[in-house]
């Protein structure tokens, strides 16, 4: 095991642990931004963690995933930040609802 | 098709154009076309006397499903005929009388005549048939008609009744029935009555020969209305008088009498054919004349009185069986039972038939059939009169009538009983004679009380419904020549004896015919002073006696509460069935799906673990399992802690969003398993999926909106618990019991030669097994319509300007 694959393994404890105390927020609250926020942060969490994960089993296979779970979190959190806003993520006809 | 199959189709046959003729011949009454069909085949079954009376029989096959054995036999040997001339006969002459009795403006005659014919085809079927399972569908056919003419006045509550309860004890006994006949096959392997009869020995060993006997013997109880079945019968008596007269007493309830005797020679070397047949019927006899002793309805009296006289034929069926165990091979004296249980049958068809003639006149004429409200109708009925009293003495017993012969033989026989040193008779059988001659006092008190409380004593024809007169001749027709008949028989018996008797004793006796024995019928009026005459004098006596002081002993009969005769524990029956069965259905059925997930789950795991244990295949090895890297450890954790994390949220937003952790680690395994296709199918379904709960949580009302913590129940968290627990155990078992190697390799080293793609995954689902793939493609298809219907096509929409305001009001709350 060379020194690249040591730092790698503590860098995705050290994700997974970031992982799980932002799980606690989520959990936690107080209230649903906080909530919103947090899953937001385990989604880039999760994108350390594919990316990580590619170097250690030496594949190009998922940056795809990379690519896709950061628009996926970035229209998560959107659509939870317009639910939260207007208690309607899609909204039918513009002209009547202000 | 021979022409007996065709003569037993006949009535059948003709049905189909007896609504035509009643409606494009008005002016004629239907009934005169009915008349030719049983004329036509009594004609044509007395051409098969000669044949039957030399001992031979005539057997004619049509083959039906011969691949199940099935074939439609007909079979003719004396009792068949004996039974074929009674049903024609009598049919010729109820139809003529029906003719009078029933008013072709007022009824529909079409009805009624059709399902007459259908039941005359019927009951020439049981009679005539030698494979049992068509002998089946004809008795159930039989069963059916006779639903339908006791409810011929279906707009009466007790016609429907009367219906209702006849059909379902005559088919609870059908299908007993069909369970003893099945039963005999599986022994014999054939459905032939007279390959069965050339078994019985084989019958005899089976260890279902019991079962069978019993459920054969329930078929032809019920059907004979034996006790305690006999109940159906006094209330078959909403149906016209005709039918009465025809199915209820000359043909239907003989059906039973007719399969006892035909399936004698099968069973009747046991002795519990013998005591159950001789003690139900004895009992049936005595139970059936103490009950027609109170009722106050002519035909309630006829009703009770044809069970009691059944039951008399069945136990002298009974007593039959003894003959084969007597050795006296000149005189076997228990021969007399069945010669005078078959004499006794055409007996009772005769008398009986012309008193429910009789009583129809009666009730035709004066507008009643209460004996209450009936009396002094002697002058101005002197036929109906003499019929009456013809027939009543002929059933009391008393001589010069037929009654009186077969009374006479009943009785010999029951006393005989002592002198058979088998089968207990000798000890237990003291009873026999004893309920005989019970239920003869009895027989004797209401045939009087039939003709004196009708014809004879005061006048009472201010309170009758009509003025009464005597019936018109065409009505009279048929009892008189009934009443001829039993005096005829009465006085020249033996006429009988060669030509029907003779032969259908001998069909019930195959093996003593085949040893050479001989049946010799000789009935005479006069044999000594024997103790059946005593017992005879003893029975005019005492019943005179008491018919005589029949107001002081009345009383016992209200002493039964309803409840717990047989006609209240039969109704009671019914109610509590309904309501137990209503009970069990509101028990389990609560309308919450929690509770059938819960018998679900409980079943689920229950029969799991139930297998698991019970073929003790509780067995894991962890010898091929990989190593857990740490990383996976960590996933492991935060994927369990928000799942366990759903339950305890106090409401339902954070749940979403847990899910949705959830969700995401399930990705983030597949990353680490390395299946990257799952994963990206993963990570965008878990978005819309969250994005699709937080819309249905929107679209809540407000009332189940209130944010409470779910509530724990323990049942639930067991039933959970035990239900995690049997996967685990049984993926555990499935890693470690695999046996045969993955099929993977093949796809691994064919996946670009073969199918020219680099991504296994995708060549897999669009490839190797693309048929799946497309049938996932229309399921998502048919899940989109299916959610674009829900929302566009509401049935149940509301009005437009309604449903914005309310939407507008929840929105603003």
């Amino acid at each position: 095991m060379d020194l690249l694959d040591i730092l790698i393994y503590i860098s995705l404890a050290i994700l997974l642990l970031a992982m799980l105390m932002m799980l606690y927020r989520v959990v936690k609250g107080p209230t649903t931004a906080d909530r919103v926020i947090a899953l937001d942060s385990i989604g880039i969490a999760l994108i350390s963690v594919v990316a990580l994960l590619s170097i250690l089993l030496d594949t190009t296979l998922y940056f795809e995933v990379i690519l896709l779970l950061s628009i996926l979190a970035f229209i998560g959190t959107v659509a939870f930040s317009k639910f939260l806003e207007r208690g309607e993520i899609i909204q039918h006809d513009r002209d009547n609802d202000l | 098709m021979s022409l007996l199959h065709l003569a037993i189709l006949l009535p059948l046959l003709a049905a189909p154009f007896i609504p035509l003729l009643f409606r494009g011949m008005k002016q004629i009454h239907t009934g005169w076309f009915v008349l030719i069909v049983p004329v036509v085949l009594v004609t044509y079954f007395a051409g098969f006397i000669p044949i039957t009376s030399a001992g031979d029989v005539v057997t004619e096959t049509i083959a039906w499903m011969p691949s199940l054995g099935i074939n439609f036999t007909a079979y003719v040997d004396g009792l068949s005929l004996l039974f074929a001339l009674l049903i024609t006969g009598i049919g010729a002459l109820v139809v003529l009388y029906s003719i009078y009795y029933l008013n072709k403006d007022k009824e529909s005659l079409g009805h009624f005549y059709v399902y007459l014919l259908m039941f005359m085809s019927a009951m020439l079927g049981v009679v005539l048939s030698d494979n049992m399972i068509v002998m089946y569908m004809f008795w159930e056919l039989t069963s059916i008609s006779s639903f339908l003419l006791i409810g011929y006045w279906y707009e009466k509550e007790r016609s429907r009744y009367g219906a209702q309860k006849s059909m379902l004890l005559t088919v609870f006994g059908g299908l007993s029935m069909l369970g003893g006949i099945v039963l005999l096959e599986s022994m014999v392997g054939s459905y032939s009555i007279r390959d069965m009869v050339a078994n019985s020995g084989v019958i005899a060993e089976s260890p279902f020969f019991l079962v069978a006997m019993i459920l054969i013997l329930l078929g032809a109880f019920t059907k004979s209305a034996q006790f305690p079945f006999h109940i159906w019968l006094p209330d078959a008596m909403e149906a016209p008088t005709p039918v009465s007269a025809y199915l209820h007493s000359a043909t239907m309830v003989k059906a039973g009498l007719y399969l006892v005797a035909r399936m004698s020679p099968v069973f009747q070397e046991s002795s519990v054919w013998l005591w159950t047949i001789a003690g139900v019927g004895m009992f049936t006899m005595f139970w059936g004349s103490f009950n027609a002793v109170k009722q106050t309805d002519l035909k309630g009296i006829l009703a009770f009185s044809t069970v009691s006289q059944l039951g008399l034929i069945m136990s002298l069926l009974g007593l039959g069986a003894a003959a084969l165990h007597y050795d006296g091979m000149d005189d076997n004296i228990f021969m007399v039972a069945t010669i005078a249980a078959i004499f006794h049958l055409i007996n009772h068809a005769t008398f009986k038939g012309s008193l429910f003639m009789m009583v129809g006149i009666v009730d035709h004429e004066t507008g009643t059939r209460d004996i209450r409200k009936l009396g002094g109708l002697m002058t101005v009925m002197p036929i109906s009169f003499t019929v009456a009293v013809i027939g009543s003495l002929s059933m009391a017993g008393l001589p010069p009538f037929n009654g009186f012969l077969s009374k006479e033989m009943f009785l010999k026989a029951t006393t005989k009983v002592f002198s058979a040193d088998f089968f207990a008779l000798d000890t237990i059988g003291i009873l026999l004679p004893v309920i005989a001659f019970v239920g003869s006092v009895f027989t004797f008190i209401y045939s009087i009380m039939l003709f004196t409380r009708t014809f004879m004593g005061k006048a009472k024809f201010d309170q009758l419904p009509k003025q009464p007169h005597e019936a018109p001749i065409g009505m009279l027709i048929s009892p008189v020549i009934l009443a001829i008949l039993v005096v005829g028989l009465g006085f020249f018996p033996n006429v009988l004896s060669n030509s029907l008797i003779k032969p259908a004793v001998e069909s019930i006796y195959p093996t003593l015919v085949a040893q050479g024995q001989d049946v010799k019928v000789d009935i005479y009026f006069w044999h000594g002073l024997t103790p059946e005459l005593y017992m005879t004098i003893g029975v005019i006596l005492l019943g005179s006696l008491l018919f005589w002081q029949m107001g002081k002993w009345m009383g016992i009969y209200n002493r039964i509460p309803h409840r717990l005769t047989l006609n209240g524990m039969y109704d009671g029956t019914l109610v509590w069935s309904n309501k137990a069965a209503y009970r069990f259905k509101d028990n389990y059925m609560t309308g919450f799906i929690r509770s059938y997930l819960i018998y679900i789950f409980v079943f689920l795991s229950g029969m799991m673990l139930f297998s698991i244990f019970w073929f003790d295949m509780y067995r894991f090895s962890f010898e091929n399992l990989a190593e857990i890297a740490p990383y996976e450890y960590v996933l492991g954790a935060v994927v369990m802690l928000a799942a366990l994390a759903i339950l305890f949220m106090k409401s339902r937003l954070p749940s979403i969003i847990l899910l949705g952790v959830v969700g995401y680690g399930v990705a983030l395994f597949f990353v680490f398993f390395g299946a990257p296709d799952l994963a990206l199918t993963q990570l965008v379904i878990e978005t819309v999926s969250v994005a699709l709960f937080l819309l249905v949580f929107y679209h809540m009302p407000d009332i189940s909106k209130k944010e409470v913590r779910m509530r724990f129940k323990v049942g639930n968290a067991i039933v959970a618990v035990l239900v995690g627990t049997t996967v685990t155990l049984l993926s555990f078992m499935a890693l470690t019991n695999k046996s045969l190697t993955s099929i993977s390799e093949y796809y691994k080293e064919n996946v670009y030669e073969l199918a020219a793609g680099k991504n296994m995954v995708n060549v897999v689902l669009v490839d190797f097994r693309g048929f799946d793939t497309l049938f996932e493609i229309v399921v998502l298809g048919i899940a989109a319509f299916g959610i674009y219907t829900m929302i566009k096509f509401r049935t149940t929409r509301r009005t437009k300007g309604e449903g914005e305001h309310e939407a507008k009001q929840q929105t603003r709350q």
